[in-house]
């Protein structure tokens, strides 16, 4: 090795970095660009035809496939608002009692109420329709008991019903993740400031209000744009608890099952590779909306603390 | 201490919210399983009693055994659940080892490339994944969900992973490298027994959305022989609906394996969550 020369090329760092960068890139980075691209073919005679916006065009406005697109997104939405109106207040409850201080049982709490998190959509998804089925009548029985019997509705199966059901047993599902983030970001929190908030006179609920929620904005950020993300995506429990039709009447379909009937065919409709790489980039599209309104829109504009 | 922060009403309110949530988080579970050891009378006339010596009965779960091969399917899903999340963990500690430790040209613009996929989903790239898999011959074959979720589970790894790694001491690593340790011996005898805890959060979190997705088995590998346990559960679950033991049992099956490795690592598992791996 002579002394003067420049530094030796290191190749380790290359090493350490091609097999992630390789696999991520084949499977994932190229695929979700080749995808993007066969929207914009259409396959005519057996061969790929560029045909620009054409997808689009069909998408949006033909009636054979806009109606189901619209409902789709319209459905998506409110899958959505349901999440964030249901989900995270429930999350930040939970979080708030499981943080108070001296309480028993915590871990008991903690570890239960994760449970239906790690369980797959499959299983959540069937154990409410057993549940909810009329058939079986649990559920009217449950009602029966504090005398709201009358109320019982066989949910799943109704169109105005089912797709606020099925966001709920999704939130029932998932609550589990915000309780755990906020829960995490409340405990950092250090006890010196809950302290100068209770030597002057702020505890309780207004201590949450004004000192607490606040400093857990942060985190409530992450989780609703993580919840826009994992909704705008969802596939499994409408597919394993309605079916691919996301019956009933397509009354639950939202852009997951969309894009899954229309590349992937399903019974006598064929499947159709580039209208469904057309659904791909606009929910592609949306997820990209989401995630920039929250990086430019709303992260830089929360105030973060640092201890 | 102020009375104020623990006065006894509040804690038993507090009580009394956590443990009624509790039972709407345990209940659909805890029927199930219950259901799934009594005979179809019971499980119709008294669904919300424990089973007892009239009750009990194992039928569901032999028509299970008998019919679907859930067995393999178990087998299925236990091999591309470890296979994959060995590969994230070997791979994306290593990239966020290179991340994290040299300073190279382009190494935030590699730090962000590889975070994209945090935030965009790879069932996004589906169509072109299945025309990719089609072509080079895998679909069908476990091989093909193993490349998908090891790309899939990449990023989150190597996000967490080289947070961690860039706190694992300089000294210790420059008194390797005066004793004339190569930089692949820093790495595997050095600094991966240093971040054993987050490689424990990260291996919990890549491998629960693995062993639950529905979606690549549906597309990617549907064949018999090749379903995982949840497809497997999916589908054998729609052909007996009517059949409500074998529902039931199929479902227990479904639920007691991760169930029990949940009680095991729940302390990991929660302990990630709440040391701010997710900041």
């Amino acid at each position: 090795m002579s002394q003067a020369t420049k530094k030796p090329r290191r190749w380790h760092i290359a090493v350490f970095l091609a097999p992630a960068v390789l696999i991520y890139t084949a499977i994932m980075i190229i695929p979700l660009f080749s995808t993007l691209q066969l929207a914009l073919y259409s396959e005519v005679e057996n061969s790929q035809v560029f045909v620009g916006l054409q997808n689009f065009r069909a998408l949006f406005g033909d009636p054979q496939w806009s109606d189901q697109f619209w409902n789709a997104l319209k459905n998506n939405t409110w899958f959505f608002i349901v999440h964030m109106i249901v989900q995270n207040p429930i999350g930040i409850l939970l979080a708030a009692l499981l943080s108070s201080p001296r309480l028993r049982m915590r871990s008991f709490y903690r570890t239960a109420i994760f449970i239906p998190t790690i369980l797959s959509f499959v299983i959540a998804g069937f154990a409410w329709k057993l549940i909810l089925s009329p058939l079986w009548g649990v559920a009217p029985n449950l009602l029966d008991l504090v005398g709201l019997k009358s109320l019982f509705q066989p949910w799943l199966g109704k169109e105005a019903y089912a797709l606020t059901t099925l966001a709920l047993i999704s939130v029932w599902q998932f609550v589990g993740i915000p309780m755990m983030l906020i829960y995490a970001a409340l405990l950092s929190i250090p006890d010196e400031l809950l302290e100068a908030a209770e030597c002057d006179g702020i505890t309780g609920m207004s201590q949450f209000w004004k000192v607490k929620l606040p400093l857990i904005l942060p985190a409530i950020g992450i989780i609703s744009i993580l919840t826009f993300v994992g909704n705008f995506n969802a596939f499994d429990l409408i597919y394993a608890t309605q079916g691919a039709l996301a019956g009933p009447d397509f009354s639950t379909d939202i852009l997951g099952t969309f894009m899954f009937r229309t590349f992937f065919g399903f019974q006598l409709q064929l499947g159709d590779p580039n209208l469904g790489a057309a659904i791909a980039t606009a929910m592609f599209a949306i997820i990209l909306i989401g995630v920039s309104i929250y990086l430019f829109g709303i992260q830089t504009r929360l105030r973060r603390y640092q201890f | 201490m102020s009375t104020a922060r623990h006065s006894p009403v509040r804690s038993i309110a507090a009580h009394a919210v956590l443990a009624t949530y509790t039972i709407i988080a345990l209940f659909p579970v805890f029927v199930i399983v219950i259901n799934a050891f009594k005979s179809r009378k019971a499980i119709f006339r008294t669904p919300l009693e424990l089973p007892n010596a009239d009750t009990f009965s194992l039928v569901g779960f032999e028509t299970v055994l008998k019919q679907g091969d859930f067995l393999l399917y178990f087998q299925n899903s236990f091999i591309v659940t470890v296979v994959s999340l060995f590969m994230v963990l070997l791979f994306g500690a290593m990239a966020a080892f290179a991340l994290a430790e040299y300073r190279f040209k382009g190494n935030s613009l590699m730090g962000l490339y590889l975070a994209l996929g945090i935030m965009i989903p790879i069932r996004l790239g589906t169509v072109a994944i299945l025309q990719m898999m089609a072509a080079s011959g895998l679909v069908n074959t476990l091989t093909s969900l193993i490349l998908v979720y090891t790309a899939q589970g990449l990023p989150l790894a190597v996000f967490i992973l080289s947070e961690f790694m860039r706190q694992v001491s300089d000294d210790l690593k420059n008194a390797g490298r005066i004793d004339g340790l190569s930089e692949y011996r820093i790495f595997f005898r050095l600094v991966l027994p240093l971040v054993r805890p987050a490689m424990a959060t990260v291996a919990v979190f890549t491998m629960i959305p693995i062993w639950n997705d529905l979606w690549f088995p549906l597309i990617l590998a549907p064949a018999e022989a090749t379903k995982t346990i949840t497809l497997g559960a999916q589908v054998f679950i729609g052909q007996f609906v009517t059949n409500w033991n074998a529902v039931l049992a199929a479902l227990s099956l479904a639920i007691l394996p991760v169930l029990i490795l949940y009680l095991i690592f729940s302390r990991q598992l929660i302990r990630g969550i709440t040391s701010g791996a997710v900041k």
